[in-house]
Formats: C-alpha cells, sequence, structure tokens
C-alpha cells in the first residue's frame, strides 16, 4: 500500500479524519520552509500539501497570494521546492507529500520531466488547481506513468453529470472543495458540505477530504465527523505571514489544536453518511 | 459545405487552435464555462440572435465605420521611398464606433449572451479602460450591474476612462495585486467570478481566456474584416495586399484577419508591443515569450525559465499584458501572419505622424500598428494596398502621451 493509502487507513483504524495541512514552499523563504514542515508534522498532520509558488495564483484568495509572492520574493526558485521535499521525505519518510500548484510552473520543462522531478523528491501526490479533466493530457499520463496520484477536486458546482469526468483517472484522494470561490475565504454550511459528502459517497472508493474556509478546531471537528480528511491552507498561512522565520512553534500549536479537535470528535457521523449513501 | 484545410475552421471541439487554447480554469468554473459553450452554440445558429446583434450594431455602435484612404499618410511614406514605391494605405476606422474603439463589438453579443443565460450581473477586466467602458456601457443599455476589475496602475493612468465607467453606472475595483496592470485585472475578475458563479457573466475583453472564449470574441470582432473585404472591394476592386493590427490580446487584430485567412494573396501582420526595445521592458509574448498556460489558456507567454510570469512592459495599458490570444499564437506558429515588435518611441513618433497629417488621434495600441505600416509600406510597391485597423481613438491616452513629451497639461 502506497504511502498516502496507509496514512488514511491509519486514521480510519484510530476512528478519526486525516488533517491535511497546506504551506507555500518558500514562505517566508526557502530556508525556513523546512522548520515549518517539521512543525506541521509534530503538531500532528497526517498528510502534508506544500503549495508551488506562482505569480498569478488565480483561484487563491488574498492570504495565499500573499505567501506566493513572500516566496518569489525570497527568490523560491522550482529547485528550491523540489530540495525542500527531498529533505522532508529523507527526515519524515511515513508522512505523505501532496504538490499543490498551478499549471504552468509544473508543466514549463515539460509533463515527463515534472513527474520525474516529483517521484525522486518523494512527492506522492500533486493536485494542479487550473487543469481539469478535459485538459488531463498535459499532465494526467505523465504522473501516472510515474505511479504519482493525481488528485481531483469537487466542487459545489459539479454536478452529477459531470462528476464521473472528474472521478475518472483521480487517486489518493478526493478533494471536496467547500464553496464555490477561492481560498481562505468564506465558510460554508455544514449542511452543505453533509449534502455533497452524501452525494459523492456512492460514487467513489476514494478517500474524500474537504478543504476551503476551515479556519478553527470546531469547524474541523465538525467536517472531520463527516468526512475522511479536513485540509486547512489559509489559516495557517496567515500565521506564517504574521511570525514570518519564527512562525514554526506557533504553527505547531495550531496544528495541535486542530489534531486535538479531530481526535475528540471521531468519525461516527461519517459512519452514518455512508448508511445514508448506501 | 464544409471547406476541408481552411485556416478559418479552427478551434477543434474542445477549443485548441493546434497546440493553444483550450480549457484550463479552477474545477468550479468548468459546469459554467461548458454552459456557456453550449448557449454560444446555439446562438449561432439561431437567426433572432444575428439579427438582434446587427441591429445594436447598426443603430446603437454606428456601423458600419468607414474604409478610410489615408492619402496624406501615404503620401508622406512615398516621400521616403523609392520611386515607384510606397503602398496605397487605407484606415479601417473602429475608433469611430460608439465608445471610442472596436470592444464594443464583441460586449453587444456578450451581453446578448448573459441575457439568454439570466445573469443579473457583469464583470470585466479592463487595461487602458475602452474594454471598461464598454462593457459598462452595454450593462447600462440592459440595466444590468456592472463590476470592472483594473489594475491600480493602469487606474492612475487612465482616469477620464475610470471617471467613464463611474458615470456608466458601473463599479470600478482597483486591483493593488501582483504588477497593478491588467494581467491582475484578469486574476481579479477569475477571483470575483469563481465566488459568483450562480449570477454573473464574465465578459472577457481579448480573444483569450478559456474556450469559448477566443473563438466567441473573434466571431464577435469578425465583422470588421467582414466590413472591410466589402469596403475595399467597392473602393479599389480587389482584396488588400496586406491587413496590419495591433495585438495585445489582439481581438481586433483576429477581427480583421479572420475574414480574410483563407485568401492566400492576403499578407498580415500583428503588431505587438516592443515598449522598451525586445532586450528591455516589453510586451511582445510572440517576439519574446514561450508557449505556457494563465488564464484559462495555452498560449505564448512572458515567462522565466520556472514558469513564473514576467511583467509586460508599454506605454499602452492597453498592450500591457503578458500573453496573446491562442488563436494568434497558432497563426504565429503556422507562419500565416507575420508578428512584428514596434517600440514606445516608434508608436509615440506615429501618434503624432497620424494627428498631424490626417486629422485623426488614435489610440496607443493603434499607433503601434500605424509606426508598422509606415516602416513596410515603402518596401512595397505603390500599386500594393494595406489596411490598417484604427482600433481605437486617442483620447484617452492624451495624457500618457504629454507626460512622454514633457507637456504639461
Amino acid at each position: 500500500m502506497d504511502r498516502m493509502a496507509t496514512r488514511f487507513a491509519a486514521c480510519k483504524a484510530q476512528n478519526r479524519a486525516a488533517l491535511i495541512t497546506f504551506v507555500t514552499a518558500g514562505d517566508p523563504t526557502p530556508d525556513a520552509t523546512g522548520n515549518i514542515l517539521d512543525a506541521l508534522v509534530e503538531g500532528g498532520a497526517d498528510i502534508i500539501e506544500l503549495g508551488m509558488p506562482f505569480t498569478d495564483p488565480m483561484a487563491d484568495g488574498p492570504a495565499i497570494e500573499l505567501a506566493n509572492l513572500r516566496s518569489l520574493g525570497a527568490g523560491t526558485k522550482t529547485a528550491h521546492i523540489l530540495a525542500i521535499a527531498t529533505a522532508f521525505r529523507a527526515r519524515h519518510p511515513d508522512v505523505p507529500l501532496v504538490l499543490m500548484g498551478y499549471a504552468n510552473p509544473m508543466l514549463v520543462r515539460g509533463a515527463d520531466w515534472f513527474a520525474m522531478q516529483v517521484k525522486a523528491a518523494g512527492i506522492d501526490g500533486v493536485i494542479c488547481v487550473d487543469v481539469p479533466p478535459e485538459e488531463d493530457a498535459e499532465i494526467g499520463p505523465a504522473l501516472r506513468d510515474a505511479d504519482i496520484h493525481l488528485i481531483r477536486l469537487a466542487t459545489p458546482t459539479t454536478d452529477a453529470v459531470r462528476l464521473p469526468a472528474v472521478l475518472d483517472g483521480a487517486s489518493g484522494f478526493l478533494y471536496q472543495v467547500a464553496v464555490a470561490g477561492i481560498t481562505g475565504k468564506q465558510q460554508a454550511a455544514h449542511a452543505t458540505i453533509e449534502m455533497a459528502l452524501a452525494r459523492l459517497r456512492p460514487s467513489t472508493d476514494l478517500p474524500i477530504a474537504v478543504g476551503f474556509g476551515v479556519r478553527g478546531p470546531e469547524q474541523a471537528a465538525a467536517i472531520g465527523r463527516i468526512a475522511d480528511g479536513v485540509i486547512v491552507g489559509s489559516a495557517i498561512v496567515d500565521i506564517i505571514g504574521s511570525h514570518g522565520g519564527a512562525a514554526a512553534p506557533f504553527v505547531k500549536d495550531f496544528v495541535a489544536s486542530l489534531k486535538d479537535a479531530l481526535v475528540s470528535a471521531g468519525s461516527l457521523g461519517r459512519a452514518i453518511g455512508r448508511e445514508n449513501a448506501a | 459545405m464544409t471547406i476541408v484545410n481552411s485556416l478559418r475552421s479552427q478551434p477543434d471541439e474542445r477549443g485548441h487552435f493546434g497546440a493553444f487554447g483550450g480549457r484550463y480554469v479552477a474545477e468550479t468554473l468548468m459546469p459554467l464555462i461548458l454552459e456557456l459553450e453550449r448557449v454560444y452554440k446555439a446562438a449561432k445558429v439561431d437567426q433572432a440572435f444575428h439579427d438582434e446583434f446587427q441591429h445594436l450594431l447598426k443603430h446603437y455602435v454606428g456601423r458600419p465605420n468607414p474604409l478610410y484612404y489615408a492619402s496624406r499618410l501615404t503620401e508622406s511614406v512615398r516621400a521616403k521611398a523609392e520611386p515607384g514605391k510606397g503602398a496605397r494605405i487605407y484606415l479601417k476606422r473602429e475608433e469611430l464606433n460608439h465608445t471610442g474603439a472596436h470592444k464594443i463589438n464583441n460586449c453587444i453579443g456578450q451581453i446578448l449572451l448573459a441575457r439568454r443565460m439570466g445573469k443579473e450581473k457583469i464583470i470585466a477586466e479592463t487595461g487602458a479602460g475602452q474594454h471598461g467602458v464598454a462593457t459598462a456601457t452595454v450593462a447600462a443599455l440592459f440595466g444590468l450591474k456592472c463590476t470592472i476589475f483594473m489594475g491600480a496602475k493602469d487606474v492612475a493612468r487612465q482616469q477620464p476612462n475610470v471617471f467613464r465607467m463611474k458615470l456608466l453606472g458601473a463599479e470600478v475595483i482597483s486591483v493593488t495585486s501582483g504588477s497593478q496592470t491588467l494581467k491582475d485585472a484578469m486574476n481579479d475578475a477569475l477571483r470575483h467570478w469563481v465566488s459568483n458563479v450562480h449570477d454573473t457573466f464574465y465578459i472577457i475583453g481579448t480573444a483569450a481566456g478559456p474556450h469559448p472564449y477566443p473563438e466567441m470574441v473573434r466571431d464577435f470582432q469578425s465583422v470588421i474584416g467582414t466590413e472591410t473585404r466589402t469596403q475595399i472591394v467597392e473602393a479599389e476592386g480587389r482584396l488588400p495586399d496586406l491587413l496590419i493590427a495591433p495585438v495585445g490580446g489582439g481581438s481586433n487584430a483576429i477581427g480583421m484577419f479572420h475574414p480574410f485567412l483563407d485568401d492566400a494573396d492576403v499578407a498580415m501582420i500583428g503588431v505587438e508591443a516592443a515598449g522598451e526595445g525586445l532586450t528591455g521592458k516589453h510586451a511582445a509574448s510572440l517576439a519574446g515569450g514561450a508557449s505556457g498556460i494563465l488564464h484559462g489558456n495555452r498560449t505564448y507567454l512572458l515567462q522565466d525559465e520556472d514558469g513564473q510570469i514576467t511583467e509586460a512592459h508599454s506605454i499602452s495599458a492597453g498592450l500591457d499584458y503578458p500573453g496573446i490570444g491562442p488563436e494568434h499564437s497558432w497563426l504565429h506558429e503556422i507562419g500565416r501572419v507575420q508578428y512584428m515588435p514596434i517600440t514606445d518611441d516608434e508608436a509615440l513618433a506615429s501618434f503624432q505622424t497620424l494627428s498631424s497629417l490626417e486629422g485623426i488621434i488614435p489610440a496607443l495600441e493603434s499607433a503601434h500598428a500605424i509606426a508598422a505600416a509606415e516602416q513596410v509600406a515603402p518596401t512595397m510597391d505603390a500599386d500594393k494596398i494595406i489596411v490598417v485597423n484604427l482600433s481605437g481613438r486617442g483620447d484617452k491616452d492624451i495624457f500618457t502621451v504629454a507626460a512622454a513629451l514633457g507637456v504639461e497639461i
């Protein structure tokens, strides 16, 4: 079993949702990212999403946009990001690592080059925000050839007609975007997320993780009761924005508070969700 | 009957022009974009839609606008040319359209689609402000709420257009992220759209963005080339030898070129903004860029070796964009259209030349095309015909030009 599946299975065995945390590589500097990633793991993150900075992150809100600009302003290059991932893999052999970003920096040297580098760096999965299933040929085949998960996003606008296209070729986990919008802004109504999950469950065996607008422990716990994973990004990135190079301990404390909430919440509702779906 | 091997049959059913175009957007937008494609396909074969579009073009926009023989500009070119040289230069007068540029053609088409889709709110991005003004105009015409995203740098250098948009009832949002120009305005417009997909229609101003926008904008702007064909045959009894149009995203150029693409004897030059020169700050994505993915399409982009988008520069806010429409990228690669860089200084000189010789103050975008004509015409025989697309008028640019010339107004 691969790292990702192993981790989701372990969380399930502990009767809780997986905690997936996001930070931008190179924010605030390439050198500082290693400590921040370690803080995520020490705080209890199950899976790490590493943002690949881009000059034009048009699916992201102000928090992550600023993180991208801080990182690029500090001189972060693709080579740094791959080095950060390689070093992380050496320190944390079992923690799944997902690279999230936009098509242009990923594909500028070709999809095969990208897949090869991602594989060599020990990255387990890729989320490419602006490559929908219709353009899968750009990146999907190269990643699948390299046994890298291509993680797809389902959104509130993904209807029943479209869902099979989204699921075709998706692996690792399914990223359910909680709100029709950009990262870090609005919070979705809990009922909306429940409905989305109930709709998805019968269509896929992939673990389903919910992200966008998850800001704190209470909300994470509520989602954790019904989803297989909870993704928190902008709230962590904001802490890095405030504390810069000294952010690691603050990040660790915040992540620990999210983890505690998920552990306490358990996953009773998730079982109910499955029954309803069945 | 379908014409085999026609250069006019692009894009394919997936929105690709050769290796370019496509749909590269966040999943949230995909269902809406697919719906827009369905609605546009239906509108294309609906006579009522065409009738309403044509009616508005005639009675509201003021089409057809003239094709004008620029005799004094032609004479000035011939004065510098060898005997027997110096092509006749015609100007397609898009600057005489309501709101002063070609942008209104496309906005009329798209607002009719927005109404068909039942959308209540309109958003748009703008650089120089011409597309923003045109969008605010059609939104006012149909009583729809309108929000325009404009880079803070462009807001500062295009104050008259900002005021116009506000008079027309639009809200103008000054975008302070990134380089604070057109690309950042487009990023923020996309962010707003993704958060308001249920009730909002995004009127993209150039022949770029996710499919079907490049095709749709081209089709609406093709009225320029279609009229030019009729008018030049009336005036000269034949097709022109060369078409010249400025290219930022390239909507006016593709609108002029497209009806002529299958006419092998008609040459075409798209004029890119070379800014301070191709080795310095510029906005020439074909001459100085590489294939990449931004704003929903694969096309030529100004970018570094890591795929980060680099800042464009042009004295013309309307050309200050690091990309170009995907159909232009394809026409460039297959060699059907030649793309030529013109610098800020060359455009500034031609801005003054056309104003003083013909009594027409061109937009700085259009001044790039005039500069190209002034360079190419003397190399052509005197019986050859050039048509330059005068895409917009220069009222909006007088402050920029005055500053560049060191004049205080």
